[in-house]
């Protein structure tokens, strides 16, 4: 199992839900290292259903708002599913913003995500 | 009745360093006047988001992380106006070659939403003819650039 310094990773069922450890997304570093940590949920551990909750997370930048639509394509790919939830509203607005709402399955809180899959 | 003083105003000039992370140089300080000016969470959370923007683009689209050119922004924030140039030593780039993220051919392209996000999240957003400074304007309360460009269209 792969350490991560980024994420944190638990299973509800048969659904992983990951949080995230910044409560601001920008530093490109740290923006690698969580793409880095989200692929791998995908193309190492082979994660089918997987949900990102955002609760804690205040800020993001478009480097991050990258990663994430690359996440959701690796995931498509690989035929399971992603969602997200617990979204702060200024980051909810960024999303409708660049049409990102249409893309991703957005949820209110993790009880409603779990429910969705 | 008086007018505010200048002296209430947080004017700065900073010279950043073309390296990864050099943003917070700025955001550092200027959240903080932001929280001591009396800006709400909201827009503050909008003048980050496009601060963060403009400075990335001009550190590494700009200045393409040379270590030999620097990133010139200008600073200002009161009450009411928040005002930001950055001024980058790179070729500049054309504002409206940059295809718009939103059409369905683009929308889960990876890249292309910084521009987007400061139109959308400030007042005013301008770029020089070169295409190398940006000046981004936030008025307490106005609407975003994006909208009044809307609402600007000749009939």
């Amino acid at each position: 199992m792969a350490t991560h310094q980024r994420i944190d990773v638990s299973k509800t069922g048969d659904v992983s839900v990951v949080r995230f450890q910044d409560a601001k997304i920008l530093d490109e570093a740290a923006i690698q290292e969580l793409g880095t940590e989200l692929f791998a949920l995908v193309e190492l551990d082979n994660r089918k259903a997987i949900l990102l909750d955002f609760d804690g997370v205040e800020f993001l930048s478009s480097a991050a708002l990258g990663k994430l639509i690359t996440f959701d394509r690796k995931v498509k790919t690989a035929k399971g599913r992603l969602k997200m939830c617990g979204i702060a509203p200024g980051i909810l607005e960024v999303f409708q913003v660049t049409k990102l709402n249409k893309v991703f399955d957005i949820r209110s809180d993790v009880a409603e995500g779990l429910a969705a899959f | 009745m008086a007018e505010q003083p200048p002296a209430a105003a947080w004017q700065q000039s900073i010279d950043l360093p073309s390296e990864r992370g050099a943003s917070r140089l700025v955001t550092d300080e200027l959240l903080a006047q932001l929280g001591t000016h009396g800006w709400p969470s909201d827009e503050i959370f909008a003048i980050h988001l496009a601060a963060e923007e403009a400075l990335v683009n001009a550190v590494v689209h700009g200045n393409r992380l040379d270590p030999a050119k620097r990133v010139r922004v200008e600073c200002h924030v009161s009450p009411d106006i928040v005002r930001l140039e950055v001024t980058d030593e790179g070729e500049g780039f054309d504002p409206e070659s940059v295809p718009d993220c939103t059409l369905e051919e683009r929308l889960e392209s990876p890249s292309g939403r910084g521009v987007m996000l400061m139109r959308s999240f400030m007042t005013r957003i301008e770029y020089n003819a070169k295409g190398n400074s940006v000046l981004l304007e936030k008025r307490r309360g106005e609407p975003p650039a994006s909208e009044q460009a809307a609402g600007d269209q000749p009939g």
